[in-house]
């Protein structure tokens, strides 16, 4: 019998593979990189069809309708996007600690909000503000309770952000495992690591306990927590000596370099990963690569941009831009 | 009986390689709307390569069409058949009924793969087509073997 999972995401794959035509190419971001100012990328942007097609535009703006258009298609070619909730899941945590924190300080703008996420802006506004937590989905519930009573009770701020950045690694992680995918499920497991790396290199940089540090990490299937965390009391240099017994050896260099170029390796490692997925036509790998790869062409237009506002040098912008997936 | 057997035996080569087309036409025309969907211009391409997974059902026709004359079902004069006869041509039938049903699927697969192609590499439609046509040797095989068996059981005595 023909496997019914394979022909399940036929029409949406050859969909996919005519979009990926239109992805920035490495030469699409030089030719960016060449413009004259960010006025000139602003323009070259609006001529390769991005943003929502109005005059006037700004970056963000653009950006921002770049992203609806990814999450657009997705919802036309898949019946059910909840399969894709693992890249959502950071904006859901975000915007609840945004919500948390405004509620705290009594303030409640908008654009501290992520529009883009599983759970509506809304009802994670409406949850925190009536403490009515039934409304979030369960496992943003306790993360919810702890964050806004942590905060209220002490005032400190970075434990609540530190229990709910936790809270959405943790929901990344089992949502890679439930998924069944292998693309989505190291997806996760990456997204949890590099946090995990990022914090323990923190922690180390800022001299905290063993016991908070234990908090801050978020367990995954490729880290000893234990022994990451006896390195990070010892400092960088032991965090990059764990790196070395681990999978993650080639990130020591980046790690040691700057946080920024950890990120960018993190990015690399994840485009690396995906880009096999050009040669798949079934299953449901090309969709979640064309959605990474396209988060990851706005992240470096995104950078480009500011780049190009802050009047940096094309060197400068060019060593902190990411590899495109075509 | 060998009635009985010999026109199960054609039934099933048109039945069996038909559902296997079907199944391939079907999932390679869904691939192919994809691409049409963002490039009309690509709808001869696309069609060509739905296409192919196609043959093996008009394949499973043919034998059965030649089974059901050779016992005299179609056309008239059909006589009494040895159990061992309509067995032997039972048989006979087998090899386009289970490769035919098997390499439309198989051959589905590589033409969905070659549709893929065409969406990013239009002018490569050829290679995808090569590919596929790969699959389809075996379908012509099995057909072969059916005809010469079919043809052969008619002549032997039993």
């Amino acid at each position: 019998m023909a496997d019914k999972s394979s022909q399940q995401y036929l029409y949406a794959v050859a969909r996919i593979r005519s979009k990926e035509l239109s992805l920035f190419s490495k030469q699409t971001l030089d030719t960016l990189l060449s413009a004259a100012s960010y006025d000139e990328c602003l323009r070259l942007l609006h001529d390769r069809g991005w943003g929502s097609g109005e005059s006037g535009q700004n970056a963000e703006d653009i950006l921002t309708a770049e992203r609806n258009k990814t999450w657009d298609l997705m919802a036309e070619l898949v019946e059910d996007v909840s399969v894709f909730d693992v890249f959502l899941y950071a904006n859901d945590y975000h915007n609840l600690k945004a919500a948390i924190k405004l509620a705290y300080t009594g303030d409640d703008p908008d654009r501290m909000y992520i529009h883009h996420g599983s759970v509506p802006v809304e009802t994670i506004r409406q949850a925190v503000s009536e403490r009515n937590y039934e409304l979030l989905p369960e496992a943003m519930r306790g993360a919810a309770e702890e964050a806004y009573t942590t905060l209220f009770q002490t005032g400190n701020g970075q434990l609540c952000d530190i229990i709910i950045d936790r809270a959405a690694l943790v929901a990344i992680a089992e949502a890679g495992k439930a998924s069944k995918n292998p693309i989505i499920e190291r997806y996760a497991e990456l997204t949890v690591v590099a946090a995990d790396l990022k914090t323990a290199v923190r922690c180390a940089k800022t001299g905290k306990n063993r016991e908070f540090i234990l908090r801050a990490l978020a367990p995954c299937a490729t880290l000893d927590l234990e022994q990451l965390a006896e390195a990070t009391l010892l400092g960088v240099d032991a965090i990059i000596g764990y790196l070395a017994s681990t999978p993650y050896a080639d990130a020591s260099g980046a790690l040691q370099e700057s946080p920024s170029a950890f990120e960018r390796w993190c990015d690399n490692v994840i485009m690396e990963m995906i880009r096999p997925e050009k040669y798949h036509p079934f299953t449901l790998g090309p969709l979640a690569a064309y959605i990474l790869a396209r988060e990851a062409e706005i992240k470096s237009v995104r950078i480009l941009l500011s780049g190009k506002l802050n009047h940096l040098s094309e060197n400068a912008i060019r060593e902190r831009l990411r590899e495109m997936y075509v | 009986m060998g009635m009985l057997l010999a026109v199960l035996g054609a039934v099933c080569a048109a039945l069996v390689a038909g559902a296997g087309s079907s199944v391939g036409v079907g999932m390679a025309g869904e691939a192919a709307a994809g691409v049409i969907t963002e490039d009309p211009n690509k709808f001869g391409k696309v069609l060509l390569l739905q296409l192919l997974p196609g043959t093996q059902g008009i394949y499973g026709l043919l034998v059965a069409f030649l089974t059901l004359s050779q016992i005299g079902v179609i056309g008239g004069g059909a006589v009494e058949i040895s159990l061992w006869k309509g067995l032997l041509y039972f048989a006979s039938c087998m090899p386009m009924t289970v490769v035919g049903y098997w390499s439309a699927i198989r051959q589905a697969r590589v033409s969905i793969a070659g549709i893929n192609l065409v969406a990013k590499r239009p002018d490569h439609m050829t290679k995808g087509m090569i590919l596929a046509a790969m699959v389809e040797t075996y379908a012509i095989f099995a057909l072969l073997i059916s005809i010469l068996a079919v043809f052969g059981v008619s002549a032997v005595n039993i």
